[in-house]
């Protein structure tokens, strides 16, 4: 049962997703166009509110629903891991127009070729996990 | 009001119910950050015994799996019951440049160039949807996060590697839509 919340949480990310379009491959190459303002205002307004919210968390000691506090981890200080895994991951997301939520809210959605990239970026994910140690972090 | 239901939902509705997700799993003790799925499916399959990367108590990540099949089942709901299935209304700028690549102007959610089976049996087509899918899965792990996790957590928190993997998405975007793709089509 305690999964049920994250579940519906989950139903409602891939309903906002595809009834945005934020999975259709013709908004992501409008955005990285520069032609709409519409994926702009999608993140924008989610990081305006985000932004805002996190400082009332912080602020205010908010706990969670277990009665711990909520916690933010500072990730680990880089430049190279982030711009390089970061451009990869552009790359990706420009030519399939989809990154790895909007993947699966396609295969849902029944664009069910979505599902070779889906296991694909999971492939991605295991040759990383090889070379992890070979790689500039 | 039902029409309000089937077509594009604007901007500011679709960001700040983004947000309230992320808010939510936070106040059920987790993070909002999608691409962990992807090593916790590699971890999962028992790829942690040969490779030191998946070697972690993925089961502790099973509520994010279980976020992974709702959002199949949204996905599922969008386009079944809220959807009047007209086509995704792009600028017309962006209709006039994907013509150029011989990408027709949107008949629905998706490309047929790029996601129809017949796309998908072809040399290119395969190409195409595997080798972006290998540098999504790749890239997410290796900038430690994807669209989720960083441009929308880690902004939120305000923190520098997110701002720069976000510029990286960027970069890598921009490289792919003006110079590569154009050389693909």
């Amino acid at each position: 049962m305690k999964f049920v919340k994250f579940l519906l949480l989950g139903i409602v990310f891939g309903i906002v997703m595809a009834k945005s379009e934020a999975i259709s491959w013709f908004r992501i190459q409008e955005m990285f166009r520069f032609q709409a303002f519409h994926m702009y205002g999608i993140i924008g307004t989610a990081v305006t509110l985000g932004v805002l919210g996190v400082a009332l968390i912080k602020k205010f000691k908010i706990r969670d629903f277990h009665g711990n506090p909520i916690s933010f981890y500072p990730k680990e200080r880089s430049v190279i891991r982030y711009l390089l895994g970061g451009t990869i991951f552009g790359l990706g997301w420009a030519l399939s127009g989809a990154c790895p939520g909007p993947m699966v809210v396609n295969i849902g959605y029944g664009f069910l070729t979505m599902t070779i990239v889906f296991l694909f970026a999971i492939i991605g994910t295991f040759l990383y996990g090889l070379i992890k140690e070979k790689l500039p972090h | 009001m039902l029409e309000l239901i089937t077509q594009t939902w604007s901007w500011w509705f679709s960001g700040a119910m983004i947000a309230g997700i992320m808010f939510f799993l936070l106040y059920f003790g987790q993070s909002f950050g999608f691409s962990s799925n992807l090593r916790t499916i590699c971890a999962a399959a028992g790829l942690g015994k040969k490779t030191k990367f998946f070697d972690f108590k993925w089961r502790a990540q099973i509520w994010n799996l279980v976020f992974l099949v709702g959002a199949i089942i949204g996905g599922f709901i969008a386009k079944q019951f809220l959807s009047s299935g007209a086509p995704v209304p792009i600028s017309g700028e962006t209709i006039s440049d994907l013509a150029k690549l011989g990408i027709a102007a949107p008949t629905s959610l998706q490309p047929d160039e790029l996601f129809s089976l017949d796309a998908l049996l072809s040399v290119k087509g395969f190409l195409v949807l595997s080798l972006g899918g290998l540098m999504v899965g790749f890239g997410s792990r290796y900038a430690g996060g994807c669209t989720s996790g960083h441009a929308i957590s880690g902004l939120s928190d305000l923190q520098i590697p997110s701002l720069i993997s976000v510029i990286g998405f960027f970069i890598g975007g921009l490289i792919m839509t003006f110079f590569i793709l154009p050389l693909i089509f």
